[in-house]
């Protein structure tokens, strides 16, 4: 199955048709997360701690439930108490006991915002009016904030009860460092006293958000049966599903997840916030509850990135061959462990080929929301780190940085530095596509300077379901579990279109809950069209041969004699030899030939292979604000197969702009109270349309040996590199080196003026 | 707490609501109306996901009291396409994959109708400053704006044509 079928003929694939939900999405139809109403629906209000840590004594709440039209209270202690399970959430695992504890916080607050209670009224305003009414008595404890305050072994505890990580025989305990990932070959301190030319830097970057403009809302309904259906738009329904039976601590079986359309996660909503508080308030009430969150609540509760500080040293030879690389680095996964310090160690020195290197990573925790992935979860922080130390490498050499990538780039079937054999990857035809782009070349202005890096994403396969079935008419109908974040149903039907030889506009795609279809994983890591998209092929393939042995039945032949080529059955022997049957005709006749032609099936596809990319940026200064503009980018990438290019293109646009506001605007600002400071998009500051130019985009397509098309996944790759290209780019404007994240107009300006 | 009774005239339609004092044009719309196409991004005027036309002026419904609606005309992008046909930047944004997750789209297209009504031919820093009152997480605005130029160009020939 996994042999490059028809590669470069394909008729479908590689096409830009519109989407199939583009209709709804344009003209507002579409029902997200938000949108969704159920009968007779009350509606939820959650109280959130203002303290960054604080024993909670007491929760009080006669006073709200006095007020009229409210039906339901709920604290942690209407949590049931449940075992530590490990549960999967896609590109991460994580304590079930700690997402309960996350979603609802028992005895003790852990970062402000986090929730306390929950009420549910008729309507919104009686809601609202009784959450303000719980009467929460607190005893407000030492919080830290800071990684390095935080990594201290003397630092006030994050949390009771945290379970600190051995460090070693004489090493002194620090009580909020749960893990310490060393990763080692050779012996990088011999190879760095004897390099030529040695390099070293710290770097320091402030969690960032995912952003997405959708806020998290979901609506639950526990019904007398025990049974809990739930509406919520996510990454992927089946985990939700599983995520809230965990915490609910009732079967999988009893709990259905609707999907709703998702407005943006990249990653963030890979796990659970408001899902088991909807459905408790309903055991409570009787009836359907809506919880939504503000756009408040989703900064302060919900899912940052991980903030980094980061040392890097690299020793290269004489000719510019890297030899050495001593790494250190500290990212926060919040108030809970878990945390993508380890894929931040993975990814490091995961494109270069280095003999010699000593990378130790450690996971610390401080008084914020607990950490929830972010797009390439770990790798664009520590890329930042390593890729500016490779510019300044390149430029203590002379020698081009482009040349000097080439030179230590991994190549196929190298071993990366987790262990795994590389395949058929493409940074080199990235790397030489880069420098042969005009913008490489192109002369720059005055205040203007050029920054470049490149770096990779491991990406992720895994277990998918999908289901193509055919109406009596010829129309084609697939069905599969994960959620449409940003054109994927479009490459399904493309897939399912190529593999049956049938026009894209026969092809429609559902998106099923968890009650209609079996399990598939998150749209997640950079997966869905690689290992969705075979589960859709191979459903196809189901399909084609119960459509060959239907046509034999007809001709009276075997289906051994009969062939499927271009959408049409083909008779190879006997008096019918040379007659066709297309996908229609077979379907019209399915009643008498058998019954429903329809396929069903589960895979798990392992033959991902990691993505790779180059990034060229140019900015320019203005020396008298510090504000930097980014006047031109260009984004290079091994897309394996572009399944539907216009789709490609815009993961590599949008992770590429997510890149530049982590670099310039972006950075969680908390007070010395800790409390979040810039809990909305005013003060958090992504990047908008009149900051960007036009960004351009140039596919690498090496096709992935693992998928009958080549697909290899193209959603996280492009947010990895940016932040170094932005950052060499200014560090050059400016005549500095620019290590701490985000690089804003102080920063600049003080760096201008002798800062 | 007594309501307010508001009269509006809604894509082209009077309506009716009931609505608290505090209540947005945003809340009426998505909750009294139930036409959820203009969306709550942040509920702080940020984001430009719930932007309408309010009597000819595109502004943030979330900034709008629902009780100031009386007597006024509001578009939203209800109202944009005639029927089932598109209208060209709905068209475009299609073509163009200018859209992802396709959260933010509504104001984004209901912004950019409101531009070209007032600029038929703006440049491509026209159109990036006009709509950079409306966040996109997911394109990186490249396609966006592409496909805003593409609709008013086809616009302009629209009306050569006529």
């Amino acid at each position: 199955m996994n042999a490059p079928e028809a590669k470069g003929s394909f008729k479908f694939v590689g096409s830009r048709p519109i989407r199939p939900d583009g209709v709804e999405k344009v003209t507002g139809k579409a029902v997200f997360g938000t949108d969704y109403k159920a009968a007779n629906m009350l509606h939820g209000a959650i109280v959130r701690s203002p303290h960054p840590h604080a024993r909670i004594k007491s929760i009080d709440t006669s006073k709200a439930e006095a007020v009229p039209g409210v039906k339901a209270v709920v604290t942690g202690a209407d949590f049931p108490s449940i075992e530590d399970i490990i549960v999967r959430t896609g590109e991460s695992s994580g304590s079930a006991l700690d997402m309960s504890t996350n979603i609802m916080a028992k005895g003790e607050a852990l970062y402000d915002g986090h929730a306390v209670a929950a009420v549910a009224a008729v309507t919104k305003q009686a809601a609202l009016e009784a959450a303000r009414l719980i009467a929460v008595d607190y005893e407000v404890l030492p919080h830290v904030i800071d990684i390095n305050d935080a990594f201290a072994a003397e630092a006030p505890k994050v949390k009771e009860g945290i379970q600190a990580a051995d460090l070693g025989e004489g090493q002194a305990t620090r009580p909020n460092v749960t893990m310490k990932f060393p990763m080692a070959k050779g012996d990088a301190a011999a190879a760095m006293a004897s390099a030529a030319h040695v390099v070293s830097g710290h770097y320091s970057l402030k969690p960032v958000h995912q952003g997405y403009i959708e806020p998290h809302a979901a609506v639950a309904t526990w019904k007398a049966d025990g049974k809990v259906d739930v509406w919520c738009s996510s990454q992927g329904q089946f985990d939700v599903r599983g995520l809230t039976a965990s915490v609910l601590h009732i079967d999988v079986g009893n709990v259905r997840v609707m999907p709703l359309e998702i407005g943006g996660g990249f990653g963030g909503k890979t796990t659970i916030y408001l899902e088991p508080v909807a459905a408790l308030l309903s055991k409570k009430s009787g009836r359907p509850v809506r919880v939504a969150m503000t756009r408040e609540e989703v900064f302060r509760a919900t899912g940052p990135a991980p903030g980094g500080e980061i040392d890097v040293k690299l020793g290269a030879d004489a000719d510019g061959k890297i030899v050495a690389a001593e790494i250190d680095l500290k990212y926060s996964s919040g108030a809970f462990s878990g945390g993508d310090v380890w894929a931040g160690a993975a990814h490091s020195i995961n494109h270069y080929a280095i003999e010699n290197y000593a990378v130790t990573g450690w996971n610390v925790l401080c008084n914020m929301p607990k950490h929830a992935a972010y797009r390439a979860p770990g790798a664009p922080q520590i890329n930042f780190a390593v890729e500016c130390a490779v510019n300044d490498l390149a430029e203590k050499l002379g020698m081009d940085p482009i040349e000097m990538r080439l030179k230590n780039a991994v190549l196929p079937g190298a071993t990366g530095p987790m262990g795994n054999t590389l395949g058929e990857i493409g940074l080199v035809e990235c790397l030489e596509a880069a420098k042969a782009h005009p913008h490489y070349s192109a002369p720059l202005g005055a205040n203007q300077a050029r920054g470049v890096a490149c770096g990779s994403w491991m990406n992720y396969g895994g277990p998918s379901t999908a289901a193509v079935a055919l109406a009596d008419d010829g129309s084609v109908l697939v069905t599969e579990g994960n959620p449409d974040i940003g054109g994927s149903r479009a490459s399904m039907a493309l897939m399912a279109a190529e593999t049956l030889g049938v026009p894209y506009e026969k092809v429609s795609v559902t998106i099923a809950d968890t009650g209609s279809i079996g399990y598939s994983m998150v749209t997640g890591g950079s997966r869905t069209t690689y290992a969705t998209g075979i589960a859709v092929i191979e459903a196809a393939k189901g399909v084609i041969n119960i459509m060959r042995e239907r046509a034999a039945k007809m001709w009276e032949c075997d289906a051994g004699d009969v062939e499927w080529d271009d959408g049409k059955a083909v008779c190879k022997t006997g008096d019918n030899a040379g007659k066709t049957l297309t996908l229609a005709e077979i379907a019209a006749k399915a009643g008498a030939t058998g019954g429903p032609i329809a396929f069903e099936n589960g895979v798990n596809p392992l033959q991902h292979l990691p993505g790779y990319g180059a990034h060229i940026c140019d900015v320019e200064v203005d020396k008298e604000t510090g504000n930097v503009s980014v006047v031109r980018y260009t984004v290079v990438q091994d897309v394996g197969k572009a399944i539907h290019p216009a789709y490609v293109e815009g993961q590599m646009q949008g992770g590429a702009v997510q890149g530049i506001g982590w670099a310039l605007n972006e950075a969680y600002i908390y007070n010395k109270d800790g409390r979040l400071d810039n809990a909305g998009f005013l003060d958090y500051r992504i990047p908008v349309a009149s900051d960007m130019p036009m960004i351009d985009t140039v596919m690498v397509e090496k096709a992935n040996p693992g998928h009958p098309y080549g697909v290899k996944g193209v959603g996280e790759v492009p947010i990895v590199p940016p932040l170094a290209a932005v950052g060499s780019a200014v560090s050059k404007a400016v005549g500095k080196p620019m290590r701490s994240l985000p690089i804003s107009p102080d920063k600049v300006h003080a760096a201008l003026n002798g800062g | 707490m007594s309501r307010i009774h508001v009269t509006t005239t809604v894509n082209g339609d009077e309506r009716e609501y009931l609505c608290s004092p505090g209540q947005t044009l945003l809340d009426a719309l998505r909750d009294e109306l139930g036409m959820t196409g203009s969306k709550e991004g942040c509920g702080s005027g940020d984001c430009g996901a719930c932007t309408v036309v309010l009597d000819g002026e595109m502004v943030c419904s979330c900034l709008v009291l629902a009780a100031e609606a009386e007597g006024r005309r509001v578009d939203t992008i209800e109202g944009v396409s005639e029927g089932s046909e598109l209208h060209p930047i709905q068209q475009k944004f299609l073509e163009n994959a200018a859209l992802q997750c396709g959260f933010c789209t509504p104001g984004f297209i209901v912004a950019s109708k409101a531009l070209l009504e007032k600029n038929p031919n703006p440049t491509e820093t026209e159109v990036r400053y006009w709509l950079a009152g409306n966040l996109c997480r997911c394109t990186g605005y490249d396609k966006i704006v592409r496909a805003v130029m593409d609709a008013a160009a086809e616009l302009r020939q629209e009306r050569t044509a006529a």
